[in-house]
């Protein structure tokens, strides 16, 4: 089989997701050209060298729908003989982006890729694509509908993980992503957003609060206590499926739940030739891949299952993993993922996660392969494992290995 | 003779009346269907009519529809009943959307004559979609009138368009409370809910005035551009309500009637279509539901058999009794709970208690609680002082006399109650009744008090009297026929449901919901978590988990009937490990919502969640049953108990079994009750799963004799 590996991977900064944000002003299209066209400048693309450009996004309505991977394409300097796939598998569709462009390079279809994803959620509100298993009754009660907030708060009172264990991680997340700022950690790979005279509009991570300490978290109120317990009351939805509860403990709240923020990001993967022929130098090789469906209404504990699922496929031990990023979509969800594997916590997330830096839905899959490239590059490491959880209780996860 | 006549007068107003022969309330049938089709046809057609008028020729408007018109529907399509089922209902909807369209042009919306309903009274079921249907709707003041769609409560849904009609003319989120939960609304609040446009004193007069007046007929849903109100389901606002509204559904139904989602479904799927498609999905989600075993087992039960049972189905033949005038002995929360609901009735009541000042004080609590409804403008100041002083509060037995039924509810002591039988007979007529509402003493015994054993009778009601429907009628070994009569003529005018069993250990309810807590407290001794039972008790569509339950009725009384049974059994006695759990939680105070203790805690009176403490005394078990495995022991307890009780003949007919079953105990109504349930899953698998569970969890989920007789013969308690 042939060997995909990844030659680059880039980002914009994480703005927040606000009208007052750094990229509020910039539009899902530009700032998909705009990150095309520095993946293509670094690399020396140039003509119809990529196969397909694979974009992530959750919600492709408005400027994010109607194939914005095409468009994009068209609005960025790409040779016009490159197509453009728009795909969408919620939070990992970034990662997916990278799976599917990988799968094609190791079976044979094309040489390069460029996978990753946007999501301006200051723009396209989350949720505004609608969602037959929210929306549609027969789907939504047969299923167990719960929001994505009221499965983390299950999740925790599943496992046993109480607020100030959430508190904990969210301090830390913070405490990691200001430290990996400091030291530059994320300098290589950010692509400052200009406009189109050349002016930047927004060149640095917006969403980090460093300040947060576990007294400061402490005030915050649940944000799913609400609907859970009172109006529409997804507990009870939640408990019919979870029966040996007698209620759900709701610890997640602003502070320990991932940030709404604005970004894209790309990743350059090719066949073992497309460096070659191109002088550029592989930095990874994509070891495995691996996504998987689980019980819906729990929702968020993919990233285990999909875990054991790829360490099968890569033949390797738990142990054997330097370097994980498990997105931070809530603080439950990183929690369970280190007691069910047991890992030393310092490996996972050590530039902070998306509690701290904010989690552009459909780029964060693509955004933290970036991060954990550049990390085995600075520790000189070898091999990282990037997980997502997915809504409507998927999960996806890739092993990386450095050559 | 017809269903519906139709007249026309000098004006051009065609007025066409539904008036059924021989009922006293409208009800829709084939036939009449086909008439007012007909009827319809000829008014739009006829030149010299300007506008039509529906109307009743009743003091009512109509019922619903007549339910052997599903029944005739699914027979008539053979091995089909789904198709026949569909093309009828899709009938239905087509006679009813000629009248909405009314012969108005399609394209220009212009044209068409205008039809408005004229509602004397009640209106419930097709009796309100129909008027639904037509372009303006009349109603008289009449307080005593209900409107709205009750199709809910016996397990299906509005499905001839008040589905589709109300949710789009009203909003989902506004219509929810009618559809979903059967809300029904006197004329007034009907129009301030806009169920209905108008009161008239003459709904006819001002209806035919209203169609002469050239209105505008054509409805929003027919017009371009038209939106639903609240918004449709992928937009902001009606993302939000759809969202919520599955998991109120499923938050309250507990995911066990299907009629809910099905109507939410169709709701939502015909939001998106056009109207004509939307009534096309309803009947496709309606039929659904008419095919679920679940809804015809409802409709059996809580429609059609409690009707019969209310009607005196078991009432001995013998002439009516003449009942103005009751006596009720002890004035405490029973015997108050008697006085009140019979007064409400039109009786006569004599309440009588050990002192004059007791009697005053039950007295005294029923006219807080009218005081309660003045205030809340449910009964009229004129009302309630009319119904109390229909109410003697007395020491003095002198008082009885006249009276025709005594019921008795004082304290259960054999004593006592011999002692107030002993002082009222003194008094009463010599054919006069005396019941007593004991709980837990045999009838038999008790009579033995009676000079006239003949002309005695449990009367057992449940608490609280004014809200529970069910009234047990316990036949002494001589009660004879004018005692039962009385007895059923005296549910029937306080309206609640009878049945009449016989005298045995807990009678039928409480024989039957005792298993089902013990079962409960059961698994707390073994470890098992205490949510999973309650969550499985609700899973079920039990209304009460069975330790929230024992709290609400007190362990005091748990215990004292353990003691009893005890006593009364001796080495046969079977609850042992039930008892390992009682005593010792009653030595530790924690005998429920009384105590502010009990196997869930309370603070203020108010539950705020189960006992953690209830580990320490019987740890959790490490592995955990299935939940599925709670269910059927709390649901197979129950049953078990209403086939014994059958079986030993303390239950003489299944009908009245099952209708106990859901208005006394609340056994998942869904099913229909204990022997539809069985009939449901069969008495091959019901046995099977018995003799699984007996294995598992001790003899007394061995299947009686009756169970296996059924499955032998593969024979179903209903006649299929």
């Amino acid at each position: 089989m042939t060997q995909a590996f990844i030659y680059d991977a880039i980002r914009s900064p994480r703005a927040k997701g606000r009208p007052d944000g750094g990229l509020h002003e910039v539009t899902s299209l530009a700032i998909s050209a705009r990150i095309l066209d520095a993946l293509a400048d670094r690399n020396g693309l140039s003509g119809p060298v990529i196969e397909d450009v694979i974009w992530g996004n959750a919600t492709q309505v408005a400027e994010q729908g109607g194939c914005l991977a095409r468009s994009a394409v068209l609005a960025s300097g790409l040779d016009e003989r490159i197509p453009g796939l728009s795909i969408n598998r919620f939070c990992a569709s970034g990662l997916e982006a990278v799976m599917l462009a990988s799968a094609q390079v190791q079976g044979g279809l094309g040489e390069g890729y460029i996978a990753g994803g946007v999501e301006m959620m200051s723009r396209v509100a989350m949720g505004s694509d609608g969602a037959a298993i929210a929306v549609d009754p027969m789907l939504a009660m047969k299923r167990h509908f719960v929001p994505q907030g009221i499965s983390a708060d299950l999740i925790a009172t599943l496992y046993g993980i109480t607020r100030e264990d959430a508190d904990a991680l969210a301090v830390e997340s913070q405490r990691r992503a200001a430290q990996a700022i400091a030291e530059g950690r994320f300098a290589r790979s950010i692509v400052p957003i200009r406009d189109q005279n050349g002016l930047v509009i927004c060149a640095r991570d917006e969403h980090p609060r460093p300040e947060t300490t576990t007294e400061t978290l402490a005030a915050l109120r649940p944000s799913f206590k609400d609907m859970g317990e009172q109006m529409p009351g997804f507990d009870k939805v939640a408990l019919l499926r979870y029966p040996q509860l007698e209620r759900i403990e709701h610890i997640h709240h602003a502070g320990n739940s991932s940030g709404i923020v604005d970004g894209a990001a790309a990743v350059l993967v090719g066949s073992e030739g497309f460096g070659s022929a191109r002088g550029l130098k592989p930095r990874a090789r994509i070891r495995a891949m691996a996504r998987v469906g689980t019980e819906p209404t729990v929702m968020l504990t993919g990233p285990v299952p999909a875990t054991e699922r790829v360490l099968a496929a890569a033949g390797m031990q738990i142990g054997d993993i330097d370097h994980f990023e498990v997105n931070e979509a809530f603080a439950s969800v990183v929690l369970r993922f280190i007691q069910a594997f047991d890992v030393d916590p310092a490996r996972v997330n050590p530039c902070g996660g998306a509690i701290a830096l904010g989690h552009p839905l459909g780029a964060t899959g693509a955004m933290l392969i970036g991060t954990a490239l550049d990390e085995l590059e600075r520790t000189g490491k070898e091999t990282a494992l990037v997980t997502l959880c997915v809504a409507s209780g998927m999960g996806a996860a890739v092993v990386l290995e450095r050559v | 003779m017809a269903e519906f006549t139709c007249t026309t007068d000098a004006r051009g107003v065609a007025t066409i009346t539904w008036d059924v022969p021989g009922k006293s309330m409208n009800v829709l049938s084939l036939t009449g269907l086909a008439e007012l089709d007909a009827h319809v046809d000829a008014c739009l057609a006829d030149p010299a009519v300007k506008g039509i008028v529906i109307t009743s020729g009743k003091p009512d408007f109509a019922g619903g529809m007549d339910l052997n018109v599903i029944a005739r529907m699914k027979a008539d399509a053979g091995d089909d009943p789904a198709r026949g089922l569909f093309e009828g209902i899709m009938k239905m909807h087509g006679v009813l959307r000629k009248i909405e369209r009314a012969g108005i042009d399609p394209k220009s919306l212009t044209g068409g004559k205008p039809i408005a309903a004229a509602l004397p009274g009640t209106a419930l079921g097709i009796g309100y979609e129909l008027p639904l249907a037509c372009h303006r709707i009349f109603a008289a003041p009449n307080p005593k009138a209900k409107i709205g769609l009750p199709e809910i409560k016996v397990g299906i849904f509005p499905g001839a368009g008040g589905t589709t009609r109300l949710s789009r003319k009203l909003g989902p989120l506004q219509a929810a409370p009618f559809l979903l939960e059967g809300k029904l609304l006197d004329p007034k609040s009907a129009v301030s809910a806009q169920l209905i446009d108008e009161l008239a004193d003459d709904p006819v007069a001002a209806a035919a005035e209203w169609v002469l007046s050239n209105p505008d007929i054509v409805k929003p849903w027919d017009r371009k551009g038209w939106k639903l109100p609240g918004g449709a389901p992928y937009t902001p606002g009606g993302f939000m309500t759809f969202v919520g509204a599955s998991a109120m559904v499923s938050g309250k139904t507990a995911g066990v009637y299907p009629a809910a989602k099905a109507l939410l479904g169709a709701v939502y799927e015909g939001a998106l279509v056009p109207f004509d498609t939307a009534l096309r999905i309803e009947a496709r989600a309606f039929v659904s539901v008419l095919m679920e075993p679940s809804s015809a087992a409802m409709i059996r039960t809580l429609f059609i058999n409690k009707e019969a049972l209310e009607k005196g189905a078991r009432r001995p033949d013998v002439p009516p009794s003449t009942l103005t005038r009751l006596g009720v002995l002890g004035a405490g929360m029973m015997g108050a709970g008697i006085a009140q609901v019979a007064a409400q009735a039109g009786l006569d009541v004599v309440l009588i208690d050990a002192t004059a000042e007791a009697a005053e004080r039950g007295k005294a609590g029923i006219a807080k609680a009218f005081d309660k409804s003045v205030s809340r403008g449910k009964m009229t100041p004129e009302k309630r002082d009319a119904i109390l002083a229909r109410i003697t509060a007395t020491a003095d037995y002198a008082a009885l006399a006249g009276a025709e039924l005594v019921v008795e509810a004082v304290f259960e002591d054999p004593a006592v109650k011999a002692d107030v039988t002993a002082r009222a007979e003194a008094v009463l007529a010599p054919d006069a009744i005396f019941a007593t509402n004991t709980s837990t003493l045999p009838i038999s015994d008790l009579a033995r008090a009676s000079a006239r054993p003949e002309r005695f009778i449990g009367i057992h009601f449940f608490s609280p009297v004014d809200k529970m429907l069910l009234v047990e009628i316990i036949k002494g070994r001589e009660t004879g026929d004018a005692a039962v009569a009385m007895a059923l003529d005296f549910v029937r005018r306080i309206r609640k449901t009878p049945i009449v069993v016989e005298d045995a250990r807990f009678f039928y309810a409480n024989r039957c919901i005792i298993p089902y807590i013990n079962e409960g407290i059961r698994m707390i001794g073994e470890g098992v978590a205490p949510a999973l039972i309650e969550n499985a008790a609700r899973m079920l569509g039990m209304p009460v988990g069975p330790l929230q339950l024992v709290d609400e009725t007190s362990l005091e009384l748990g215990v004292k009937i353990a003691r009893a049974t005890r006593a009364a059994l001796g080495a046969a006695y079977p609850d042992d490990a039930v008892d390992a759990v009682i005593f010792p939680m009653a030595e530790a105070g924690r005998l429920g919502r009384k105590a502010g203790a009990g196997f869930y805690e309370y603070t203020d009176g108010k539950r705020t969640g189960l006992w953690e403490g209830v580990s320490d005394d019987w740890p959790r078990a490490p592995e955990q049953p299935d939940v599925h495995e709670v269910m059927d022991r709390l649901l197979y307890i129950q049953v078990l108990e209403a086939l014994r009780a059958l079986e030993q003949g303390v239950l003489r007919d299944i009908r009245e079994g099952d209708v106990a079953a859901i208005l006394g105990w609340g056994f998942a109504p869904w099913s229909g009750g204990p022997f539809s349930w069985v009939d449901r899953i069969g008495a091959k698998a019901a046995l099977a799963r018995c003799a699984a569970l007996a294995a598992r969890h001790g003899p007394r989920f061995a299947p009686p004799a009756l169970l296996a007789e059924k499955a032998a013969q593969s024979e179903s308690f209903y006649a299929a």
